[in-house]
């Protein structure tokens, strides 16, 4: 596998007529294999509702060097395994003034292995979207009597960490009808829309030009798939809505908050571009 | 020798535009080009390629790649290559481009690099924040002429 890999990266420089540094590029036809033994889907055909503008739907891991793609590949060298792992921990601890823990109340992750595919989803009682994030804080807040997380907190992303081990290599399956319709077409919207003073767009970078490279960055499809993602860059898991907030911000806009209506409804739309992968996090990204 | 050749140049194209810039606002577009200067005063093409190659100014160089600058580390390729730029377009027709390529591209992903309004949520550069006010545009009037007399030396062989 790892010589295989490296025979196309040094095939892929001599191809490259010009003499500018280009940084090593990713093997876009590796396959995901984690542990030796749990097959990740990166790669698959796209979901109905994007037949108009993309046929194959890919992870963002097939998008990282080898390097990076390399630590993802087993869980002693994944970083992002750490936060699952106190995840594990806060899972079993008693929080709040109820003296409960999540274990409680749930039989283990293990009986929550469908979360992280499904969400965000419609709560019929609530009447809202849901992100696995306000679930977690309803059950902090309503059930256990523990003070409210703040969106992407530390503790968040580790439980997020968790039960994405839990659901990892289940294919993301997040659902677009019902009563869920109207906050996923405001999704879509702000997905095409151009913000800021550079005029910029999820789709202008993540649909239309994902494969490229824009300075020293290749661009993934922006899929959500991988996440929480441990990055190298600040060497901590990160939650999907930051990520949405630094790719506004770098469109010089205004961007939106974590936690904020815009960015529950572009969550849903963005996962759903990716129901038919693997969930995969903690991922490994740079 | 060359310096003075400059000079008288520059002395030429300025003569009766009396050296006054045109706002953002107040462009003429004639089919995607810009006919007249918009800072009055002849560009300096060194000084466009480091426009052109710096981040923190044009920052061309993050969508395109160019052998003429093979120096600089890391070039995009979400636009064309700018390798010949100057002889695939006239020069009022690169001033167009580069202050507003949507006026030639419908819908390009190339941003606007002469303008100052119009935007939805426009931010305060990379802060996130709200702008405060006006934007001013991404390149000054004489930047924009320093990237097109730039680009007009980038010729086919
Ligand atoms: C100017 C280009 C640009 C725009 C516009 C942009 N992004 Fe990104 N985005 C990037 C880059 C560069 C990365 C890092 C490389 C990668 O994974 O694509 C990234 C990464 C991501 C990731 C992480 C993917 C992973 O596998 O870890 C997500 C999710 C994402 N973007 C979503 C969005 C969404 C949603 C929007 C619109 C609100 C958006 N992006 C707008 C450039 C952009
Ligand atoms: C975010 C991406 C982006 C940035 C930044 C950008 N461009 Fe472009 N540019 C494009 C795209 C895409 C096109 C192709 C036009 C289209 O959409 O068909 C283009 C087209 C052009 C063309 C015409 C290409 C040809 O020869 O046919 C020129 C010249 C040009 N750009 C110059 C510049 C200069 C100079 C800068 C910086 C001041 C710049 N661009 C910044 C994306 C960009």
């Amino acid at each position: 596998m790892k010589t295989k890999m490296h025979r196309t990266v040094l095939g892929a420089a001599a191809l490259s007529a010009f003499a500018f540094a280009a940084p090593v590029l990713a093997d876009e036809d590796a396959e995901l294999i984690v542990n030796g033994d749990l097959s990740i889907v990166t790669k698959t055909a796209a979901p109905a509702h994007l037949s108009d503008s993309l046929d194959e739907i890919l992870s963002g891991w097939r998008f990282r060097n080898d390097d990076t793609q390399v630590m993802q590949m087993d869980d002693f060298d994944n970083p992002g395994m750490l936060g699952a792992d106190v995840g594990l921990d806060q899972f079993a601890a008693v929080m709040g003034s109820e003296g409960k823990s999540c274990a409680d109340c749930h039989d283990g992750p293990e009986s929550l292995s469908t979360v992280r595919a499904t969400y965000p989803k419609w709560n019929e009682a609530a009447g809202e979207v849901r992100t696995m994030q306000m679930q977690i804080n309803d059950c902090l807040t309503n059930q256990m009597g523990a003070e409210a997380e703040k969106y992407d907190s530390a503790k968040m992303l580790n439980f997020e960490a968790m039960l994405a081990v839990a659901a990892r290599g289940t294919p993301v399956n997040v659902a677009i009808d019902g009563p869920a319709q109207s906050v996923w077409e405001t999704g879509k919207e702000l997905y095409y829309t151009r913000f800021g003073q550079l005029e910029l767009s999820c789709a202008n970078c993540h649909e239309d030009n994902y494969g490229n490279m824009i300075r020293a960055d290749h661009l993934s499809q922006g899929q959500v798939n991988g996440f929480p993602t441990y990055r190298l860059k600040n060497a901590k898991l990160n939650g999907i809505q930051s990520r949405f907030k630094g790719c506004v911000r770098d469109t010089r806009a205004e961007t939106f908050n974590p936690g904020s209506p815009e960015f529950i409804a572009l969550e849903l739309y963005v996962a759903s571009r990716g129901n038919g992968l693997s969930v995969e996090g903690p991922s490994v990204r740079n | 020798m060359k310096r003075i050749a400059t000079t008288l140049v520059v002395l030429g194209l300025t003569a009766g535009a009396a050296l006054a810039e045109v706002a953002p606002n107040d462009v003429a577009f004639e089919d995607g080009a810009i006919e007249q200067s918009l800072s009055g005063t002849a560009g300096n093409a060194e000084n466009g390629r480091k426009i052109a190659t710096t981040k923190s100014l044009g920052n061309c160089v993050s969508c395109h790649a160019a052998e003429a600058y093979a120096d600089v580390p890391f070039h995009g390729e979400i636009g064309p290559m700018l390798d010949g730029a100057g002889s695939r377009w006239e020069e009022a027709q690169l001033r167009g481009i580069v202050a507003n390529a949507k006026m030639i591209f419908e819908g390009t992903m190339m941003p606007a690099f002469y303008k100052t309004n119009g935007y939805i949520r426009p931010g305060n550069a990379y802060t996130g924040k709200a702008a405060e006010g006006d934007l001013p545009p991404l390149l000054s009037a004489q930047q924009v002429e320093d990237v097109v007399a730039y680009l007009m030396t980038l010729k086919d062989e």
